[in-house]
């Protein structure tokens, strides 16, 4: 009877361990799943700031469309799009353009551009030198910016793409960012 | 092996239940238990029919009549969520704590007083979440497979009572399966090996394994919607560096376990009363225990069927197409030997069995329709469309809940000591199962016509079909009261039942008397000589 006794605490304690354990995975999936999207890029994020490791060769021979979007999440009232909607690019070769946007409120608002490329196995082809969406974007009342963006499309890219579509999503994080966002995602 | 328990007197050994309202609330019973989860189970289940039927009625035609469209959106979102974890689950619940004890020769459960702590969590977390529907802002409206940020940024203010519902109802579910593998895994008559056990033990001790496993995860998605909503963390939520898709993937992770913890159970019960009224052994009891395991072990990786339009690599679409075809594999075997147990049987048709066929048939049909869902081209199609609707109703009413109803029936004589009305069951039966088809089989023609799933209204070519659907799960809903009927006849009286009951039944709680008193088996029973399967 004792013994019975132990041996059903022994395994409700390894039962409750094993309750522990798969509660704690449910927040490991967070890592996991940021690891697997980025080894696979299976969401369509873009990396961070891109640094040359070599001096990549430009593919003369070879045109790319690029084709840029921006979309506002839902309630923010900036107006916010690209000054140039499509580029022919060169693979290799380093472009830049600027995406416009302007505070039409009454308040000073904090917002995060979130990028995102389709089709999304061409987006770790797609290097950003510099990008606005690697910082937030402050503005006053009425404020008007042009934001820039400098990017390389690398050489080894698939040859069965020919257009890319880079989309911004505008997100208002004027209420988040006073309180936690320290820095800005890298994505 | 098994443990084995050489004997097992009660220190306190009193010989019959309390007097009063304190017996209910205190009790520590096995049966007292199963009761309480059996009568809550159906209490809810006619919440949330009632609330189905607020669907269909404002579904009845085009446009809107009865409820705005945000009232309509908060009623499907609670009849899914009270139907799954308020009816379905306790019902299964309740009926482990029935018959997991009596079917192995246990006493009791293995850890009582956390059983009474199981079955009390329930009412505190439902009230706490029927609460919500008079919260300013009401209650959830962001359907039962609560998306975030819809649940989270979107969400009305009664969120925060739905995540702690949530939470409750977990620890609910996963006190009560430690406590069925503890028992099921301790408490065996000596000499029961596993592989002797009935299939509605097998099937219930694997459901505790999915149970224990998944529901961990659902608090851990419940618990970051919190943090998300109060806290500032940014999970779900894009704009801080979060990820929509990622709250699909940890939901689904739980969620397709959760439906075989919703149907596993009722291949047990199904697998007991075929035999019986077929007169016939079970055909295929080994692979029944490989096919149950093998689904349960499937159900943990094929979650993304759930989410093939969000956008996964075509690697990936294939994979879970073909992982989720795989299940059809065990499961056709289950149904092969349902089909060939009853083969050349001398079969009658009381209402269990006659529940218990519906549910080899209309199971089958849900299955298949599942099957349709899982090409992925199709499913582009028909992804959240009423032909998804119409697929998983037809296995969770006339799969899990006919077989809840079978159980019923089944073993209402054993609980009792009455037999029910033979006459008033079949009635029952048959207004079920027209109710049933006539609901929810126009629905695949109107989903794949392209109706949408969870709008209030709809476009005039879907009307007709519209119409019958809610005729039908009008029929279906009252004839329920009928059941309460029965059941409520049965206990206060009717003919005397036999220890044995059917004729054709096997296992130990059959050997016990009827009404199965209030202890059975303080002595462990001497198995019969020939091994139960």
């Amino acid at each position: 009877m004792a013994a019975d006794q132990n041996i059903q605490s022994k395994m409700t304690l390894k039962l409750l361990g094993v309750v522990v354990g798969m509660f704690v995975f449910g927040f490991a999936l967070v890592p996991l799943y940021e690891v697997y999207c980025q080894v696979t890029g299976a969401n369509g994020k873009t990396a961070g700031p891109y640094t040359a490791s070599a001096t990549l060769e430009v593919d003369k021979d070879r045109w790319v469309t690029v084709q840029f979007l921006a979309n506002n999440n839902a309630n923010m009232p900036w107006e916010f799009r690209p000054t140039v909607r499509t580029m022919k690019v060169q693979p290799g070769q380093a472009y830049s353009t600027v995406f416009f946007a302007s505070n039409p409120s009454r308040q000073t608002m904090m917002a995060q551009a979130i990028p995102s490329v389709a089709p999304f196995h061409a987006a770790e082809y797609f290097h950003k030198t510099e990008c606005f969406c690697f910082e937030q974007q402050e503005l006053a009342r009425g404020e008007r910016i042009e934001m820039p963006l400098k990017f390389i499309i690398d050489p080894h890219l698939p040859a069965s793409v020919e257009t890319l579509t880079l989309s911004y999503t505008l997100f208002d994080i004027t209420q988040v960012a006073d309180s936690t966002v320290t820095e800005p995602p890298v994505s | 092996m098994s443990a084995v328990i050489e004997s097992h007197h009660d220190d306190d050994h009193h010989h019959g239940p309390d007097k009063g309202l304190m017996r209910w609330v205190l009790t520590t019973n096995h049966k007292d238990i199963g009761t309480l989860y059996l009568w809550f189970s159906f209490s809810m289940f006619l919440i949330g029919g009632c609330m189905a039927l607020v669907i269909r009625a404002e579904l009845f035609q085009p446009g809107l009549q009865l409820v705005v469209p945000e009232f309509f959106n908060q009623m499907t979102t609670m009849h899914g969520l009270i139907m799954v974890f308020g009816a379905v689950m306790p019902a299964f619940v309740g009926l482990a704590n029935w018959l997991v004890p009596m079917m192995i020769g246990a006493p009791d459960m293995a850890l009582p007083r956390m059983n009474n702590y199981s079955f009390w969590i329930l009412p505190f977390a439902f009230a706490m979440l029927l609460s919500t529907l008079f919260m300013e802002g009401g209650a959830p409206n962001f359907g039962w497979t609560f998306y975030a940020p819809l649940s989270t940024e979107y969400a009305p203010p009664s969120v925060t009572f739905f995540i702690f519902a949530v939470h409750l109802m977990g620890i609910s579910s996963i006190m009560g399966s430690i406590n069925v593998v503890v028992t099921i895994l301790n408490l065996r008559a000596p000499g029961m090996r596993l592989m002797d056990m009935p299939l509605f033990v097998w099937t219930w001790l694997i459901t505790a394994y999915l149970l224990i496993a998944v529901m961990p995860v659902l608090a851990g998605v419940v618990t970051m919607m919190l943090m998300d909503i109060h806290f500032g963390t940014a999970f779900f939520n894009a704009g801080g560096g979060g990820d929509p898709v990622l709250f699909q993937h940890v939901f689904w992770f739980f969620g397709h376990p959760e439906v075989y913890i919703m149907i596993l159970p009722a291949f047990g019960v199904v697998s007991a009363i075929i035999p019986t009224f077929a007169r016939k052994k079970l055909f295929g009891y080994d692979s029944m225990v490989y096919a149950t395991a093998s689904i349960a072990f499937l159900s943990f990786i094929v979650w993304a069927h759930h989410m093939f339009t969000v956008g996964m690599p075509i690697a990936g679409e294939l994979y879970f197409m073909y992982a989720t075809m795989l299940i059809a594999v065990p499961t056709g075997v289950k149904v092969f030997n349902w089909v060939a147990t009853m083969w050349q049987g001398s079969m009658t048709f009381e209402t269990p069995m006659l529940f218990a066929i519906a549910f080899v048939i209309l199971f089958t049909i849900g299955g298949l329709s599942g099957l349709m869902l899982a090409i992925v081209p199709a499913d582009f199609q028909y992804h959240d469309t009423y032909f998804v609707v119409a697929h998983f109703h037809y296995v969770l009413v006339p799969g899990s809940i006919f077989s809840i109803m079978a159980a019923a029936y089944y073993w209402l004589p054993k609980w009792t000591g009455n037999m029910y009305d033979e006459t008033l069951g079949k009635t029952h039966f048959w207004l079920s199962f027209v109710g049933v088809n006539v609901t929810f089989f126009p629905q695949h023609f109107i989903g794949l016509a392209g109706m949408p799933r969870r709008y209030p209204d709809y476009a005039l070519q879907f009307a007709d079909w519209n119409m019958v659907s809610s005729v039908g799960a009008f029929i279906f809903g009252f004839s329920q009261l009928l059941f309460l009927f029965i059941v409520i006849k049965c206990v206060m009286g009717g003919k005397k039942a036999t220890d044995e009951v059917w004729d054709g039944a096997e296992g130990l709680e059959w050997t016990i008397a009827s009404p199965a008193p209030y202890h059975t088996f303080s002595t462990p029973p001497a198995l019969p000589e020939r091994a139960m399967a």
